[in-house]
């Protein structure tokens, strides 16, 4: 899920996904464009065949790139700008070209998902494998927080337990698709791999944790008498070069909208490669400090920004010898929990309800921190 | 005259649906009557869990995301 859409939440803090400004997130609030009819098939293989290609070609060079354009300035390149202009000049081109690929994946994966496909399958589980099948769900289905409302009703008026309903809407976020591509490509795969597993891992606990609490009674009053419609949506199918041209529309609709904030998020990181102490960045985010992992959740759940942003920043600060489980606890409170999702929610949980969730995913947060500042020395 | 209901909770992507509806009736000349629903719990009597949704003649066609411009020239003919 990503933040995004909704009226209520301040534009300001959300800068997010189906408006104006923006975050990333691939959510499903806009795949669509002017398509024309009747374009051939054969086309959508070719074009993608032919980007592909493309981009296999041009990304080994864009390191050998930035270093010439560096070379061509006056800059010393061993100096403090020179290291900041070179982390500039190769990361941005080098995130867009991955978001580009990650969405266009992303965008083509999800339109076999749909949230009333997923509704249906969640319908008759239980709880435990519910917990599991909607947390991985949670990551495949393409939906947005401007139906999070909508989606509660839908699922949980459907008779999917209220337990399974939050492991689907934790991993929503919690597992972000361009989080995890970026990981891959910028960390390293075994971090993305970790990533990926903690993150279901926390979204099937926490939900299962909310379900035996039986918290039924702290939904908001009106939500239990809400009666769910039965409808049948016309049957549509789509063809492989529909599919295609789902991930194309979404590279153009998400790309346009996050390419200044991707451009924000590299800024800092060039800041922090080029001109924060190594040894004050070790000892605020270094692995001995302890505390640094409370604080980067405390810090990171009210804000909110997105996946294409932050990880830049995140690049900058491991390659400056911050802890990962420390820099990953950061971004997941950052991307899974953020304010403006919780104002959305609270039309249909009270304060308490959400008080508790809010309190379960961050302490699940903070374990993974932990964890992770164990697993990779 | 159709009677087209949108669906959502006013976010841009409701707005932007409701927008293409109103162009696309206004480009083939078919005369609607266009309203959109914001309450969640009218929305939820739609049976839909997906938003923006479009609904014409009391029939739900769409659910979820922004409609092609051409399902929606579809919708204005049927």
């Amino acid at each position: 899920m990503s933040t995004c859409c909704s009226k209520e939440a301040a534009p300001a803090i959300t800068a997010s996904c189906c408006g104006e400004a923006a975050t990333v997130v691939a959510c499903g609030c806009g795949t669509a464009d002017a398509a024309s009819p009747g374009v051939s098939p054969a086309r959508w293989l070719i074009a993608t065949a032919l980007g592909a290609a493309l981009w296999i070609a041009i990304y080994p060079q864009l390191e050998p790139f930035a270093e010439w354009l560096v070379a061509l300035t006056p800059v010393d390149r061993q100096s403090q700008l020179g290291d900041a202009l070179a982390f500039v000049l190769y990361d941005l081109p080098k995130v867009m070209m991955l978001l580009v690929a990650i969405v266009f994946a992303t965008g083509f994966l999800r339109s076999y998902f749909s949230v009333e496909n997923t509704r249906r399958l969640l319908a008759g589980k239980r709880e435990g494998i519910g917990n599991v099948a909607a947390a991985t769900l949670g990551v495949a289905t393409p939906f947005c927080s401007c139906s999070a409302v909508p989606l509660f009703l839908g699922f949980v008026s459907a008779g999917v337990p209220l337990g399974v309903t939050f492991s689907f809407l934790i991993a929503a976020p919690m597992v972000n698709e361009v989080a995890l591509g970026l990981l891959f490509a910028l960390v390293g795969w075994q971090v993305a791999l970790t990533y990926l597993a903690f993150g279901l891992s926390i979204a099937v606990l926490s939900g299962l944790i909310l379900g035996k609490l039986r918290l039924e009674g702290w939904l908001q009053p009106w939500v239990r008498d809400v009666r769910m419609g039965i409808t049948a949506l016309p049957d549509h199918r789509l063809t492989l070069a529909d599919r295609l041209e789902a991930g194309w529309s979404s590279v153009k609709e998400i790309v346009a909208k996050v390419w200044l904030w991707v451009a924000l998020g590299i800024g800092v990181g060039a800041l922090i490669h080029g001109y924060v102490p190594t040894e004050l960045l070790i000892a605020i985010m270094g692995k001995d400090a302890w505390w640094s992992v409370p604080a980067a959740v405390v810090i990171g759940i009210p804000m909110y920004a997105g996946a294409s942003t932050i990880l830049p920043i995140i690049e900058a600060l491991i390659a400056k010898g911050a802890a990962l489980g420390t820099v990953l606890a950061f971004m997941m409170a950052v991307i899974a929990l953020s304010l403006p999702e919780m104002i959305i929610l609270k039309k249909v949980l009270t304060v308490k309800l959400i008080a508790v969730f809010v309190g379960i995913v961050g302490l699940g947060i903070l374990a993974v921190g932990y964890l992770f500042n164990l697993l990779f020395v | 005259m159709k009677d087209i209901k949108v669906l959502g909770s006013g976010c841009p992507t409701c707005q932007k649906t409701a927008d293409l509806v109103k162009a696309e009736a206004d480009r083939l000349g078919v005369a609607i009557t266009l309203e959109k629903i914001t309450d969640y719990a009218a929305i939820a009597g739609y049976g839909i869990a997906a938003t923006p949704g479009v609904v014409i003649d009391g029939k739900v066609v769409h659910a979820g995301g922004l409609p092609k411009a051409a399902d929606v020239d579809g919708w204005l003919r049927g």
